[in-house]
């Protein structure tokens, strides 16, 4: 396996409120290789998303990253200015948004819209900026991309948007795409077709993807290694098979008991009872403890993390057995 | 599109001949003019010489009659108290209510959409807060209290600026207005900034929700996201879309500023049609408010049909319905 071109190391992304400090991403650590796809899994306020953008850095008011770190080929992004990060987004990083009817401004054409991705960053003309839209567009299986670059958002299907916006991802070659929920928002057909055109982008373009997502079973076909978060922390981590084949913590069994398709027909949806903790009162220890089954007095001290194997780390103090 | 406008303007007519029922019905029922235009002391024969000059003797319906007969054509009645037709009288008056009404509205667009604009995008800022605060003291101080504040602070502590009437006028490419001349803006500025301060401040809430609200919209996230400059960012994405809301308010404040500036008109003595209007309906002279009212209703409709035409230039979605209904 190559070595990983983009590492998060410790990042801490904080919103001080009035209501007090909301720590939504709480030491999160992972790497990316070119041609790999990284699922962050987690339910609702996880720190998904948060971590997304704070990649990005697109980490609005009154939030911000508190510590750690995230580097591209060696480049610490945390460090750069405002414009320098400007000028990596879209160019080294693309995203993708959730809702492919918000994704689009309702009032450009979709030319305008890439073309503007484009312009932004390169020096070139319309005439190269039109051939390297219908490149993209017919890469992501757009029919006819010559008559979507005249359209406005609101004559596509929500499915050929999201085309559209995984196609400006793509245009300026980005070295990874961040892609926070880019099937959620379809049906389940529409999404294996996306899914199908990413993952061959990916294998050819040899993109680093992190897709993050609350839908596990996308994910089992999707991604060679998964993350699950909660409530703004790391609980495990490991390849696929390691996470959806044995897991061993116990959020992640629970996660993965509640899939519907894995359960019998005709039975009770499995829930995880209880709530998420609030996020502005944190103890030191597992921010699950509350809702364990397994959970003791140690797990109110801090979590360190514990190597399973080379790839599969977990941070519990009762994991399962194997 | 061309269908379009033809439905609107035949719905308009509609909405023109309701209302000049409705007008003519509610003016009927204010009170008779024959009581306060006829001196008490006149003879009871000459009463009724004045009551069938008038045409007051005839059924409220044939009054409407003739008077819609006439209005098609032009003619808008003779004003009781003038002794002019009502056009001519509301002709006069109109270039002041115009020239005062436009440049409050200038005044109130440039000051509120770019603060409103800032507020929105750094509503935590000091700088956003001020801008919130200002609008608050703006739609707060009634219309009246801030005119006479004006005068007193500008026209007599300071005398800088002069208080009442239009100032001197000059006809250029066959307009006569005082915004020709120093003096007219000398006059028009105090009075046109009084009346626009209630709408800057409104418009600056408008602009500042809807840029707020925009703001959060994954488009915007979208746009950043693409690298895309700060700046481009705020005018190609935030600011258009704010547009669409801000265009239908602007447009209904606009059509208020040329039309009520009732206030403000008398407060500050300006010969324009507000002034006019509380002078017609304290005579009852029935021609003339009539001719008012309904200048008031065609201007509402003038304007609400040009911001529908905007809408249908930015926004495509405006235009895909309207194919879609016709």
């Amino acid at each position: 396996m190559t070595e990983p071109f983009f590492q998060v190391d410790g990042l801490n992304t904080w919103f001080f409120t009035r209501q007090g400090v909301i720590k939504s991403v709480r030491d999160i650590s992972f790497d990316l290789r070119r041609g790999e796809v990284l699922g962050i899994v987690g339910e609702s306020g996880s720190g998904k998303s948060v971590t997304g953008m704070s990649i990005m850095g697109q980490i609005d008011e009154p939030g911000r990253i508190v510590s750690g770190s995230i580097s591209l080929d060696g480049q610490e992004l945390t460090a750069l200015t405002f414009e320098e990060m400007r000028r990596f987004r879209g160019r080294k990083i693309a995203m993708v948004f959730q809702n492919p009817l918000m994704t689009l401004n309702p009032l450009m054409r979709v030319r305008d819209q890439m073309y503007e991705a484009i312009s932004e960053h390169e020096d070139v003309s319309r005439r190269q900026m039109h051939d390297r839209c219908i490149e993209v567009l017919m890469a992501v299986g757009i029919p006819s991309p010559e008559e979507r670059l005249n359209a406005y958002p609101h004559e596509m299907s929500g499915g050929m948007r999201q085309r559209v916006v995984i196609a400006t991802a793509l245009l300026l070659g980005p070295d990874m795409i961040i892609a926070d929920e880019p099937t959620t928002a379809l049906d389940v057909t529409i999404q294996a077709q996306i899914i199908y055109h990413i993952r061959r982008q990916i294998d050819e373009r040899g993109l680093g993807m992190v897709w993050i997502t609350h839908d596990l079973s996308t994910l089992s076909e999707l991604a060679d290694r998964i993350m699950v978060m909660y409530a703004g922390a790391m609980m495990e981590i490991g390849t696929t098979e390691d996470i959806i084949g044995v897991p061993r913590h116990p959020y992640t069994r629970k996660l993965l008991g509640s899939v519907p398709s894995r359960n019998t027909p005709g039975e009770k949806l499995r829930q995880i009872p209880g709530n998420m903790p609030s996020l502005l009162s944190l103890g030191k220890g597992c921010p699950f403890a509350s809702r364990c089954e397994r959970a003791t007095e140690i797990c109110g001290e801090p979590v360190p993390a514990t190597q399973l194997s080379a790839t599969h780390h977990i941070w519990c103090y009762h994991p399962f057995e194997e | 599109m061309l269908s379009f406008v033809l439905q609107r303007l035949l719905q308009s007519v509609v909405v023109v001949f309701v209302l000049s029922i409705v007008l003519f019905v509610g003016i009927w029922l204010i009170g008779n003019p024959a009581d306060i235009l006829i001196s008490s002391e006149a003879s009871e024969a000459d009463r009724l010489a004045a009551i069938t000059a008038l045409g007051l003797d005839k059924p409220l319906w044939q009054q409407y009659l003739t008077f819609l007969g006439n209005a098609v054509q032009g003619d808008w009645g003779t004003s009781f108290v003038y002794k002019e037709p009502a056009t001519s009288i509301l002709l006069q008056r109109l270039p002041a209510s115009l020239e005062l009404g436009l440049v409050a509205f200038v005044i109130a667009i440039v000051a509120s959409v770019p603060a409103g604009l800032y507020a929105g995008l750094k509503p935590e800022s000091l700088l956003g807060r001020g801008v919130m605060t200002f609008s608050l003291i703006g739609v707060s101080i009634p219309t009246f209290w801030q005119g006479m504040l004006l005068i007193v602070a500008f026209g007599i502590a300071l005398p800088i600026l002069p208080v009442g009437d239009r100032g001197a006028v000059a006809t250029h490419f066959g307009i006569t207005s005082s915004l020709w001349t120093l003096d007219g803006w000398s006059h028009v500025i105090m009075p046109a900034f009084s009346l626009a301060l209630l709408k800057m401040s409104l418009l600056m809430r408008v602009t500042r929700a809807a840029t707020m609200e925009i703001s959060r919209l994954d488009f915007v996230k979208f746009a950043y996201a693409k690298g895309v400059r700060s700046r481009k960012v705020v005018v190609r994405h935030i600011l258009r879309n704010a547009l669409v809301p801000l265009i239908t308010v602007t447009g209904i404040e606009l059509a208020n500023l040329l039309a009520y500036g009732v206030i403000t008109e008398t407060v500050f003595s300006w010969p324009g049609l507000g002034k006019l209007l509380i002078n017609s309906i304290k005579v009852l002279d029935r021609p003339l408010i009539v001719a008012q009212l309904t200048y008031t209703a065609l201007l509402f409709i003038a304007i609400n049909f040009i911001v529908d035409i905007l809408h249908m230039a930015i926004d495509p979605r405006v235009k895909s319905v309207l194919r879609r209904a016709a």
